[in-house]
């Protein structure tokens, strides 16, 4: 985020320290400038905060409830704390709700949280009978990515992504809502239908590989995937004249992911399908990606 | 097509424009929506999302992809943005469903009313019920009753769902269909209606509906009831009579700084639940940058709740004149009313006042000769607690999916459309022109210390005069429940009265005497909420209205906030479990609990998850007693 140089500067407490910060700051920078850190899901570097996981809350003096670090701005005299007892309450129970509503085994966050904070989402088990977990199973409707929206914790890091914040294709949004809400592209129409381009974007973003490449899902599936035998090579993306910087995540001799990194001012991480999906070609030899060829129609059984 | 509504637009129009055109009626429903706006000025106005869903939805029933995909077209709008936001709401539906859908209140009130025995003479008749499409993916793959799924042809003439409190309890058991209202529902009428709908029939003709009794007890009553049943609703004419505009002119004599000093006098709180002071809301918002807005809040939904929709079926000038009163104190043009997609009949008041205020002058430009001008505009929702919420209101005025915002920034500083909003309840509304025509300091010295004013109560369940009543605040519970709504019928005691609704707090026999007022109610760990008070027998099985609570938090989740998702979820299962249990409160379940209740009112977003536990907390200081 970049920030006004003269902006004028505001006066906070985190943990009895005194720090300060450009005001319209977000406790979460005031936070990380003091020197502490809080856990953040929904959060996301290149994104708008929305402040919906929870799991960032902090205690604010004079507030009733707590307090989303990531989204709410600082204001003078404000004084925070982010270790009570009370705020450890609700990040543990956070992290707890989540491993027992949906598959958080490939969410590396979640697991830290959860291991850090002691959650025990096991004391739920002999209570929770139906809709314990919502169960869904992958769906696999494309060459590049596969959606196994049982891994999702509702972010809304990949709508966003895929919004005015990154693609702009808006190929995806929340529907249904409370624990039926989901991420769909409307009408559950598979992928190839619908309006993305697969750029990939939404996958670069989501923590818990509830969106991800086909070809990691497929190597998870069969065991091959492993990311300590995987090194990053970072390269310029050879499809045109922009020049995005990609890393490429090769194991074994072979390219088996495309990302680009956070820091880079030109892509932000994000990409177009070419960059983050045109290795497939250097190993398949074929040059037919999706995106392109989509041809709209109808969803059967919907007209 | 002029603009262009965001960077993927041509792919995702390219793509649009394959899809069918929809059928000549779902069309013909969404040129009345466009009405005289010419296409290019269309895109961009997504605040017509919302209507064209409710159009589309009557006029075939569902929501089609087809339809939805020109709904598209013409605003500009991605279509997973149209499915996400018309998959929000109960009353739309996004796979064929029967045209003919009952939509049964199964809610706290209604139970008592024998809604189960509705229920299974539904479920004879029509078999499962059609789940909501807050459930997500069974939704629409289950299969229908006669075996067959979805495609339209075959689909049965009649169907149902269950549904939490349509705001009739007064006279309950209640269903909605369609446009009409279902009331004193029993096994016997109900059959025959439906087996009168399958073959084909209308059915009989409304039998004689229950009463809503209305009364009033104490200093400076009735105010806000005083018209009500007395005048023709919808006749200006006979509110005019009556005193009614007198406020307005007054507001208008005085200027829009006095006439919020002179709310603020009155020491007028929201009628709403959150008992913020009307005026210091309206100077919050006066003090912002114009353009600013004023709506009011009709989506009244919680649970045993129904006066809103009672002063807007009675008495709609009255809350037409506090909104337009509203908007010239906080310098507005332009209010909306929001209301609740499952009252058809206030809806159709509200439409027709408005015609008839804007027809004599009281809206529009230069209104009484003034340099004021205002206009109100109404909205329906689509069957969404959370709606109320009002952040999450504006999002659905503006055709985004009912999440509430996190806060700050607040409705007076980024409100409707972003811009400064100051946004009240009906009731509250509706005690602004007495207020200015009689004066603060008059209003002011009705109720107590903290709370000024008269109140609406709505009491149902079992007492023998279900209905609503006013009285200054200040006076006993046991006042309303026993000598307005005469009590528990001969022969049975109070077991709990359950004040505020939902989100509120069981009182016990001996808390009766507590007056209603916000200080005294804070004082025993209650509020006084949405001023419902439902009253239960000592023969009612509480745990079972205690279940309903929690199925009604679980199932009116917006979905966006983990404590409130999964919590609400979690809630509903350690009740289950509690109950099973032969309801002793096993300590075990007992902590859980209460760390989940903790953590929802801690780290939820919205008031919905804050105050999910509350009534189920409080049960369990008397229900965990017993053996
Ligand atoms: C889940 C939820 C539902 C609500 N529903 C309503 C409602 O139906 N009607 C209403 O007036 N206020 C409702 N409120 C309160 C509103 O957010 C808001 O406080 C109120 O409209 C302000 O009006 P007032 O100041 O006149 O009370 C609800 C709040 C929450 C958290
Ligand atoms: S791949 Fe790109 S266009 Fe497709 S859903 Fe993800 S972010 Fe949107
Ligand atoms: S799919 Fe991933 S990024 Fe999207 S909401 Fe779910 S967890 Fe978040
Ligand atoms: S508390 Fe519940 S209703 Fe409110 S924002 Fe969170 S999930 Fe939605
Ligand atoms: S990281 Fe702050 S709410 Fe999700
Ligand atoms: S109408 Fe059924 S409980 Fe209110």
């Amino acid at each position: 985020m970049t920030r006004e140089v003269q902006a004028p500067l505001v006066t906070v407490e985190v943990d009895d320290q005194r720090v300060e910060i450009p005001e319209a700051s977000t406790l979460l920078q005031a936070i990380r400038a003091a020197g502490k850190d809080v856990p953040t899901l929904c959060y996301h570097p290149v994104l708008e905060p929305i402040g919906v996981c929870r799991v960032c809350v902090v205690e604010v003096e004079g507030s009733r409830t707590l307090v989303p670090a990531c989204i709410r701005r600082v204001e003078p005299g404000m004084r925070v704390r982010t270790e009570t007892p009370r705020v450890e309450l609700s990040r543990r129970m956070v992290v707890e709700l989540l491993q027992t509503s949906v598959d958080t085994s490939l969410a590396p966050d979640v697991q830290r949280y959860a291991a850090e904070y002691g959650a025990r989402p096991e004391r739920w088990q002999p209570f929770a009978r139906e809709g314990f977990r919502t169960r869904r199973a992958p769906k696999v409707d494309n060459d590049l990515y596969v959606r196994d929206l049982d891994r999702c914790i509702l972010c809304y890091r990949c709508v966003r992504a895929c919004g005015e914040e990154g693609q702009s294709s808006f190929a995806i949004a929340v529907a249904g809502r409370g624990l039926g809400a989901r991420i769909d592209p409307g009408f559950d129409l598979p992928l190839p239908d619908s309006a993305c381009v697969f750029c990939g974007n939404c996958l670069a973003v989501c923590p818990t590989e509830a969106l991800v490449p086909k070809t990691q899902f497929e190597m998870r599936r069969a065991g091959t995937w492993d990311e300590r035998r995987q090194q990053v090579v970072t390269t310029t993306c050879p499809y045109c004249g922009v020049g995005c910087k990609l890393n490429l995540h090769v194991q074994d001799n072979r390219i088996v992911k495309v990302t680009a990194p956070l820091e880079d001012p030109i892509t932000r991480g994000f990409l177009c399908v070419k960059g983050r999906f045109g290795w497939t070609y250097v190993h398949a030899g074929t040059a037919s990606g999706p995106g392109s060829e989509a041809e709209p129609s109808t969803p059967a059984g919907t007209l | 097509m002029s603009a262009i509504p965001f960077r993927g637009w041509g792919v995702e129009l390219q793509r649009l424009e394959h899809v069918p055109p929809p059928t000549p009626e779902e069309q013909q429903a969404l040129g009345r929506v466009w009405g005289h706006l010419r296409p290019e000025e269309r895109v961009g106005r997504r605040d017509l999302l919302l209507p064209a869903l409710w159009a589309v939805q009557e006029a075939r029933g569902w929501i089609s992809y087809p339809a939805a995909a020109a709904i598209c077209r013409e605003l500009g709008l991605p279509l997973a943005d149209v499915y996400g936001v018309a998959s929000f709401y109960a009353l739309l539906a996004t796979e064929p469903r029967p045209r003919r859908m009952i939509h049964l209140c199964d809610d706290i009130v209604c139970m008592l009313r024998g809604a189960e025995a509705l229920a299974q003479i539904l479920h004879r008749h029509l078999g499962d019920p059609l789940e909501v499409p807050a459930h997500g993916e069974t939704y629409g793959q289950r299969s229908l009753p006669d075996g067959t799924k979805s495609p339209e042809g075959s689909l049965p003439r009649v169907g149902w769902s269950r549904s939490p409190c349509l705001g009739q309890c007064e006279r309950g058991a209640a269903a909605l269909v369609g446009e009409s209202m279902l009331l004193g529902l029993t096994p016997e009428s109900l059959g025959e209606r439906v087996r009168a709908w399958l073959r084909g029939e209308e059915g009989p003709a409304e039998a004689t509906l229950p009463p809503t009794h209305l009364g009033w007890k104490g200093e400076g009553t009735p105010l806000l009831l005083a018209r009500c049943g007395r005048i023709s609703p919808t006749s200006l004419e006979d509110y005019r009579a009556l005193g009614g505009y007198q406020g307005l002119q007054r507001a208008l004599a005085i200027g829009p700084e006095a006439t919020i000093q002179e709310v603020e006098r009155s020491g007028l709180i929201g009628r709403g639940g959150a008992a913020f002071p009307t005026g210091r809301k309206w100077a919050l918002a006066a003090r912002e940058a114009p353009p600013r807005y004023v709506v009011c809040n009709a989506d009244e939904s919680e649970p045993g709740t129904f006066k809103d929709r009672v002063l807007l079926e009675k008495d709609p000038f009255s809350v037409i004149e506090g909104l337009t009163i509203a908007g010239y104190a906080v310098g507005a043009e332009r209010g909306y009313i929001y209301v609740r997609g499952e009252y058809p009949e206030a809806y159709r008041t509200v439409v027709q006042a408005l015609e008839a205020a804007r027809a004599a002058g009281y809206l529009g430009s230069r209104i009484l000769g003034t340099h004021f001008s205002f206009d109100i505009e109404v909205r329906r929702g689509a069957g969404a607690y959370v709606c109320g919420e009002e952040t999450a209101l504006f999002n659905s005025i503006e055709g985004f999916r009912g999440e509430p915002r996190n806060r700050p920034p607040f409705p007076t500083q980024v409100g409707l459309f972003r811009r400064p909003t100051a946004i009240n309840n009906v009731e509250t509304l509706a005690c602004v022109p007495p207020v200015l025509a009689r004066g603060g300091e008059w209003y002011a010295h009705l109720g107590t210390e903290r709370s000024k004013g008269t109140k609406l109560v709505c009491v149902s369940g079992h007492v023998a005069r279900p209905g609503v009543y006013e009285v200054p605040f200040g006076v006993p519970v046991r006042t309303v429940v026993e000598d307005l709504a005469g009590g528990v019928p001969a022969g049975g005691r109070v077991q709990a009265v359950l004040c505020g609704g939902a989100a509120g707090t069981f009182l016990l026999p001996e808390e009766l005497d507590t007056p209603l007022a916000v200080e005294a109610l804070q004082a025993v760990g209650a509020a006084l909420g949405s001023g419902a008070l439902v009253v239960f027998d000592e023969r009612t099985d509480l745990w079972a209205v205690v279940e309903r609570i929690a199925r009604f938090f679980r199932d009116e989740s917006c979905g966006q906030c983990v404590p409130c998702r999964v919590g609400t979820q979690r809630q509903l299962e350690l009740v289950e479990e509690l109950r099973r249990g032969g309801g002793r409160a096993d300590p075990h379940l007992r902590g859980l609990l209460e760390e989940l209740a903790q953590v929802m009112r801690d780290a939820s977003i919205c008031g919905l998850g804050q105050l999910a536990a509350n009534a189920v907390l409080s049960s369990l200081r008397f229900l965990g007693r017993m053996p």
